[in-house]
């Protein structure tokens, strides 16, 4: 069983290395002076800090979900 | 010899493995990391909905030493006058006040960004302070920003008119996000959150019901919760009309077995160089906790009956319009901004016990705020 998974990996292994010896280094598809419309405030994720913080607050203090907002908040007992 | 053979491919395998991963970390260095420009921030605002009004102001000011260091120092208050159902069917009325001093630092070297913080909430009957510490790292020429955060928060948790209560909570956060440039026009972001808490994690005020009896809930002293969360947001038209569409997706789950799910889409727009206004709609559902019950008809080692952990949903609508007020090219900026917005809360499990009915509310929400880079 154990012989028979290794050729399996070593088949696999083999497979992964013929498919990436074509492959070349990514590069960068947008350069940086394609970048203007990114850098506008109006693209930004996340808004002016106090007024994320509070609807942050808002959110928490009422809802049982919680994080991956991007807005650091501190505890609070407020619920 | 077979192996000989095997392990050239598997070295070679390595090799453009390493070629691949180094060509996205080479040119990452293309460019270097700003700090955050120079800003303050004003802010008055007002929660009022369900018998809860908590308002108040709030500052914020970040400002840059040597190019290299960003401080930022920001102070909060909420000033709370609580009659909600909870209180109004089982308490009384109460107001107070709750302050909160964070400060940060953040220091940039080549494509690196590093933030730590320290926050310090306090109020009559609750103390909590955390300690953060985040990295921002850019690749792949500056199209990709890998980010790492560790948050641990500590709490001291009262009870008015109990002296001889106390009890702590502790908090972890570890958070990973990457964001990625798709188009000169389009950019999306990917965050991951994983939170764990220890200790009093209850309210010693809030009562659950038990065959028709108040008994003070009991809630389990560990959670442990996940999020993840998709945004993406693109450029539209050109000119002094110029627009961005954004849309947002969140998927939360934790061992108290409740679900969430958020979804929210926004557009802005500019009018001219002085005129901004943004328009947004959010979708929240959840379900209830394990032992959440509006009425517990068995016995159980854990019971709660806070609407926070019930099954509801919520819809929110908002808005905000921003004026540039001030402004001298290369020097400073400072813009006027007035939000609002209405959410309706409707929950599934949750009573009105005066009337019997399912409880529903609504609640307006206001931001008024200077803000200012320099």
């Amino acid at each position: 069983m154990n012989t028979r998974l290794s050729i399996t990996h070593c088949v696999l292994a083999c497979l992964g290395a013929a498919l990436l010896a074509g492959c070349a280094a990514p590069q960068p598809w947008v350069k940086p002076y394609e970048r203007e419309r990114l850098a506008d405030p109006i693209m930004k994720l996340t808004g002016d800090p106090l007024a994320d913080k509070h609807r942050e607050h808002v959110h928490v203090v009422r809802e049982g979900a919680r994080g991956a907002t991007g807005v650091q908040g501190g505890g609070c007992g407020c619920n | 010899m077979a192996a000989t053979s095997f392990q050239r491919r598997l070295v070679g395998l390595w090799r453009r493995l390493g070629a691949v991963a180094g060509g996205v970390l080479a040119t990452g260095s293309a460019g270097a990391v700003t700090l955050p420009e120079d800003q303050a921030e004003a802010l008055i605002h007002v929660y009022s909905g369900g018998g809860v009004t908590a308002s108040g102001p709030a500052l914020l000011v970040r400002k840059s030493l040597m190019d290299k260091v960003s401080l930022t120092g920001s102070y909060y208050v909420d000033m709370v006058s609580n009659a909600s159902i909870d209180v109004v069917t089982t308490a009384s009325p109460y107001h107070e006040k709750r302050d909160e001093v964070d400060l940060g630092l953040d220091y940039v070297y080549r494509d690196a960004q590093v933030t730590v913080g320290l926050t310090n909430s306090s109020e009559p009957d609750y103390k909590a302070s955390t300690a953060s510490v985040d990295i921002a790292q850019e690749v792949f020429g500056g199209m990709t920003t890998v980010n790492l955060g560790f948050t641990r928060g500590s709490d001291k948790v009262g009870k008015h008119g109990e002296p001889t209560f106390s009890d702590y909570a502790k908090h972890w956060q570890y958070r990973v996000g990457v964001t990625q440039i798709l188009t000169p026009r389009w950019l999306m972001s990917a965050n991951v959150e994983a939170i764990s808490d220890d200790g009093y994690l209850a309210s010693p005020y809030r009562m659950a019901i038990v065959f028709g009896a108040a008994v003070h809930e009991n809630v389990p002293r560990t959670r442990s919760s996940r999020a993840l969360k998709l945004r993406a947001v693109g450029a539209l038209g050109e000119g002094p009309t110029r627009s961005a569409v954004r849309g947002e997706y969140r998927y939360f789950w934790d061992n108290w077995a409740i679900k969430a799910h958020t979804l929210e889409t926004g557009y802005s727009r500019y009018f001219g160089d002085q005129w901004q206004a943004d328009a947004y709609g959010r979708f929240y559902t959840q379900s209830h906790a394990l032992f959440y019950s509006d009425n517990a008809a068995t016995e159980t080692t854990y019971v709660s009956r806070n609407r926070q952990l019930s099954s509801f949903n919520s819809v929110t609508l908002g808005a905000k319009v921003t004026r540039n007020v001030a402004k001298l090219q290369g020097k400073y900026e400072v813009k006027a901004n007035m939000g609002y917005e209405r959410v309706h809360f409707k929950f599934r499990d949750f009573t009105d016990i005066r009337t019997r009915s399912l409880y529903t509310y609504d609640a307006n929400v206001l931001q008024v705020y200077l803000s200012a880079s320099f």
